[in-house]
Order: structure tokens, then C-alpha cells, then sequence
């Protein structure tokens, strides 16, 4: 099978020089800019004027656009802030500057806004140098800076790692910016999966298989993706690794389904029915079985595992309807999670591995919950939006990606993990379906 | 491609011409006089019976394996047992299969559209397991049949409501 190399050769070297950071061990979750039970209902409003090119040429004021641009949509995306209309402000930072010595704070706070981001970018030859400042602005404070040099087609990962740095900071938990996310659609007319960078950016196709592909999953360094495909006429799993071209399959008798891999394990588990019954089987990396970790007749699928690989969340219809189970990988302690409704499926575990989000069906419409593994208490995450399935977390667990039919056509829609700022991901003719949100990536 | 094509015409062109002699020999006979013996035909009215029994025979075997192939098993939602209703329709299959010993199938398992995609991947295949526990309960040997499961991927309609959901929860069989 043909593979699209998805890593684009290394971005020239990044230099990176932190200029300035008022308390470089201390972490922002210590001051008190988000809330953190409910980060997402009280939104930083953070103003982001245009960069400034700092040769006053065409080619800097066209990277200074689209740069702010991108800086705005990426921390829009995460849903921890309120970005600021443009037209608001009050003060041109192309004629006072971008140092906090040079602004007046006031004319910031007077439009609302609590955190200002400024830029320079400068163009020499071939090198772009991009440096960024987070200012508080009612303490009048430079909070963090960072001066980036890099090729002419760097601005993305530039803008990125700012980015990245800021929700670290202001959460304590980074992956987000460096991550992608997997899903099937059928732009080309059939099922195939495709990769787009962590904001819709940038889809790929990844497969021809040219047949039924379903259910893509990652592996835990983010390097091989595992799916459904229908290609040799049956349902096999394939593992593909992105960067090396190889693929190895798991092609046992009858189905082969609900691949999810163990985590920082070459491990996968998997349903497969070459016994005559669906059940769940620990599977190594050429596709061997190594275990057996389900053992009740009828259906056993969709595994997913705990962050510490330890147990494992699946679904059973033992009891009579479609319900998530829990048991400890060795098929000890199972306990069933999920009591209400007759129709819970598509579990995933969070990366704090305190919650699992799923899909839930009351009144023949597919809705997404998340439910307290340790008190079973559940909310409802959409409402009232057609069928809403296939929930996968952020590698921050601060995101959920999911499809959604709201619109008629199945699409991908990401929410914050409480619920709030539902949006359509990315823009692509066709369906989409079953997103797999990445392990953070180095390379990105 | 362009070859095909003119065998293709050729083919149909002799088809067409076949079919002009034998109804032109058929409108003939009644006019004729004589008596028309089997012999001079060089074909006796024995031979012709069986000839007709033979195809006769051929079309009913054809017409059965259509109706094997065409009639579907349905299934009520997120449920992979057989219905009464479907019990009448397999006990036809069981006997289609054991008047042809020759003939094995895939039973192919398909779900509707509502419920999530890879539960209705095992929904499916246990769906075709079922139908195959019943073939084989009625006498049908397991190595001539055949599983998959094709869960929501195949509707036959692709309608939104009950009437069409209730076409797509069905297990189809398939003659390899």
C-alpha cells in the first residue's frame, strides 16, 4: 500500500532564545488566570493585534497577517480564551511598538482585555526571526517572551510553539499544539483515512485501500496507525507505520475489529471472532495472538486503557444491551460502568484516567457522555444536535473530537471537555467519521 | 476495450439471427402439410422432452438460486436472534443448500444505520453467526458456510425511518 509521508523533512533548525520569563520554574496554573473547575465558562479576553514587521516591508507585513491570524485561531481553539475583535482596539502597535515600555496598558484594558500578545517579525535573506510578548495588561507586565529564527516556512511552527508554551504555562499540561488527528472520510468516494494537523489543518490521505476503511487508531509514540479495512473482502486490521511504508495485518477468520493499542506497549488489542464469539485478544505488533482478555459469548468490542496500561474499558452485551465494563488486564475485577440507558458504546479513557468519554443512544439518538469513573456520575455533553459518536480526548484531555451529523452529513466537531464551544473541525467534501485524536508528536 | 465491444456486437448479432430462424421454423409448422416426423428433423420427440425437461429444469434451478439469493433474513434492532418470521425463510435456504450439495455460501450480516459503527460491526457478524448456527442445526455441514459482516456499512435503502432501517437489519446470503 501506498503511504503519504506525512512528517513534511524537518523544519530547518529552530533557534530559540527565551528572552524573558518572569518566574521561569513557576507554572501560571499558580496565578489565577483560568478557573480550574470550570476553565472553559470564564474565558481569558486576550487581544492579538497584527504583528509588527520590523523592516517595514511587503513580504514581513504579509508573514505579520497571517501569523496573527493563525496565533488567534490557535488560541481560540483551545477555548481558554476570548479573543478580541481587531476593530476594538484602541492602540496601533505598528507605530508604538511591541515592548511593554512602549504601550499604554490602559487603552488595552479600557477594550476588556486581560492578556496582550505582541510580535515583531523580521525577514533577512532567508531566515525569519519571530519573537512574541505576553503581556498582562492590568499589571502593566511582560509575563513571557520568546524570539524564534528559523526558514521562511516556519511562521506555523513559530506561532505553535508559543502557543504551546502558553497553555503550558497557564495549564500545566502541554501535547495539544504538537498533536494530529486521525478520521475516515470518504472525499475520494470511499472510506479511506486521512491525518490533519491537532486544528483541521492541512488533511491528508493516508490510505488507498480503495474499500471499507474504518476505526483508525494510534500508537502511543504516535509513530503507526492501526484501522478496519475490508480490503482482502473481509474485515482485517492493518498496522501501519506513517514514516517507514510497512504495514503488517491481523487476518483471522471472521472479524477483525476495534484496534487500540496498550499503552507504551507494542500491544494491541482487538476483537476478532475466529473462535466463533466475538472477543476481546492482546495482539503484538506482526500480528500474533498473544492473549486472550475477554470470555463471555456475544459481543466484546471497542477496547480502550487506562494511561498506566493497566486496565481496560470495553463493551459488552452480557447483561442484554450494549453497557461499558471495566477489568484489570489479566480479565480480573470486571465491574460494570454504565447504568443508565440500553445503549453505551465507544468508550475512551481520559489521559488524567479519571474519566471515559462515550456515546450514548436514549430515544434512537446517539448523544456524548463522560462519566466519573470512580463515582459513575455522567454528563451529558451535546444535546439536541442530531447523532453525535465516535468521542476521542486531547492529548491534554482538555478537547473532545467527535462526529457529528448536526448538519446532515456525518462531519468532525471538537468541543472543550466540559462541553462548551462545539465547532466543525475542518472543512472537506465528503463524510467524515471516527476521529483519533494523536499522542503528542515531536516532529510537528 | 474496443475489440470487446465489436465481439460483443458479433455475439448479438447472431443471438439476434438465431432467434429470427427458430420463431420463422415455428410459424412455418403449422402450414405444412405433411406430417411432420421427429426424423426428418433429425431430432426425435424424445429427445426434445427431455431437451424441454432439461430446461425446464435448468430454469427452476436458476429461479430457486435467485430466490436464495435474493430473499433476505431481517432482524429486530440491536437483536441477533432469528425471528419467527425468519425461521420459515432459512428452513428454505436449508433445503435450497441440501437439494445443492455443491453450493456454498457467505452469509453476509448487515445492521441499520442508527447505533455507533463498530458495535454494529460485531452486531453484524453475530447476526451471520446466527444464521449459520441454524443452517447447521438444520443439517447444513459448517464448512460450506461462510461469515462477514458488513455492520452499517451496506443499507439497501438508505432511508431514514423505520421502513427502511428494518430492510437494512438483515442477513443476506451470497454463493461463492
Amino acid at each position: 500500500m501506498r503511504m503519504h509521508r506525512l512528517i513534511s523533512s524537518a523544519a530547518s533548525v529552530l533557534t530559540v532564545i527565551l528572552f524573558l520569563s518572569s518566574n521561569p520554574g513557576l507554572s501560571w496554573a499558580d496565578y489565577d488566570y483560568i478557573n480550574i473547575s470550570n476553565p472553559f465558562l470564564n474565558k481569558i479576553p486576550t487581544a492579538v493585534p497584527v504583528f509588527k514587521s520590523m523592516s517595514n516591508t511587503a513580504a514581513e507585513k504579509e508573514i505579520s497577517v497571517e501569523a496573527s491570524d493563525l496565533m488567534t485561531q490557535s488560541l481560540d481553539f483551545t477555548g481558554y480564551f476570548k479573543m478580541i475583535d481587531r476593530l476594538a482596539f484602541l492602540e496601533d502597535i505598528q507605530e508604538k511598538g511591541i515592548e511593554a515600555v512602549e504601550l499604554n496598558f490602559k487603552n488595552w484594558t479600557d477594550i476588556g482585555a486581560e492578556l496582550l500578545i505582541t510580535g515583531g517579525i523580521t525577514i533577512e535573506s532567508d531566515t525569519l526571526q519571530m519573537e512574541f510578548r505576553l503581556m498582562d495588561t492590568y499589571k502593566g507586565q511582560l509575563l513571557y517572551g520568546r524570539r524564534y529564527k528559523g526558514g521562511l516556512n516556519d511562521q506555523r511552527i513559530m506561532v505553535r510553539r508559543f502557543c504551546s508554551d502558553i497553555i503550558y504555562l497557564l495549564t500545566g499540561k502541554r501535547g495539544l499544539f504538537e498533536s494530529r488527528i486521525a478520521f475516515i472520510s470518504t472525499t475520494t468516494g470511499n472510506k479511506e483515512v486521512f491525518i490533519s494537523d491537532f486544528d483541521g489543518h492541512n488533511p491528508q490521505r493516508v490510505t488507498q485501500t480503495k474499500s471499507i476503511t474504518l476505526s483508525p487508531a494510534w500508537s502511543s509514540d504516535g509513530s503507526s496507525i492501526a484501522y478496519t479495512s475490508y480490503q482482502k473482502g473481509k474485515p482485517d486490521i492493518y498496522i501501519t507505520n506513517l514514516n517507514k511504508y510497512r504495514a503488517n495485518i491481523i487476518a483471522y477468520k471472521g472479524i477483525n475489529i476495534t484496534p487500540s493499542w496498550v499503552p507504551g506497549k507494542d500491544l494491541i488489542a482487538a476483537t476478532l471472532s475466529f473462535e466463533g464469539d466475538e472477543e476481546i485478544y492482546l495482539i503484538n505488533d506482526s500480528g500474533k495472538v498473544e492473549e486472550k482478555l475477554t470470555n463471555s459469548w456475544g459481543i466484546d468490542v471497542s477496547p480502550t486503557f487506562s494511561p498506566d496500561g493497566k486496565r481496560m474499558a470495553f463493551v459488552s452485551r452480557r447483561q442484554g444491551s450494549p453497557q461499558i465494563y471495566i477489568q484489570d488486564l489479566d480479565g480480573g475485577n470486571v465491574q460494570r460502568l454504565t447504568f443508565e440507558g440500553a445503549y453505551n458504546t465507544e468508550p475512551e479513557w481520559s489521559p488524567a484516567g479519571d474519566r471515559i468519554v462515550y456515546s450514548g443512544m436514549k430515544g434512537g439518538v446517539l448523544d456524548i457522555y463522560v462519566i466519573d469513573i470512580s463515582g459513575g456520575r455522567t454528563s451529558q455533553l451535546t444535546y439536541n444536535s442530531g447523532n453525535n459518536e465516535a468521542p476521542c480526548w486531547s492529548p491534554d484531555g482538555t478537547l473532545i473530537a467527535f462526529a457529528s451529523s448536526r448538519q446532515g452529513k456525518s462531519k468532525v466537531y471538537v468541543m472543550t471537555a466540559s462541553g462548551t464551544d462545539q465547532r466543525n473541525l475542518l472543512d472537506l467534501s465528503g463524510e467524515q467519521t471516527s476521529p483519533a485524536w494523536s499522542p503528542p508528536m515531536s516532529e510537528n | 476495450m474496443k475489440s470487446s465491444k465489436v465481439w460483443l456486437k458479433i455475439l448479438v448479432l447472431i443471438f439476434a439471427m438465431g432467434f429470427v430462424f427458430t420463431t420463422g421454423c415455428c410459424k412455418k409448422k403449422p402450414v405444412d402439410t405433411e406430417p411432420a416426423t421427429a426424423g426428418k428433423e433429425g431430432i426425435s420427440e424424445d429427445e426434445l422432452a427431455a431437451k424441454r425437461k432439461a430446461e425446464q429444469e435448468a430454469m427452476l434451478k436458476k429461479a430457486a438460486m435467485q430466490k436464495f439469493v435474493n430473499e433476505d433474513v431481517y432482524f429486530d434492532f440491536d437483536d441477533a436472534s432469528i425471528r419467527t418470521d425468519a425461521k420459515a425463510t432459512l428452513k428454505d435456504k436449508a433445503d435450497f443448500l441440501k437439494a445443492n450439495p455443491g453450493v456454498s455460501v457467505t452469509i453476509e450480516g448487515h445492521c441499520d444505520e442508527r447505533g455507533t459503527e463498530a458495535y454494529n460491526l460485531a452486531l453484524g457478524e453475530r447476526r451471520a453467526q446466527s444464521i449459520k448456527t441454524f443452517l447447521v442445526n438444520a443439517g447444513i455441514d459448517k464448512s460450506r458456510l461462510q461469515t462477514i459482516s458488513y455492520g452499517e456499512e451496506k443499507p439497501v435503502d438508505p432511508g431514514k425511518n423505520e421502513a427502511a432501517w428494518a430492510k437494512n437489519r438483515r442477513g443476506h446470503f451470497r454463493v461463492d
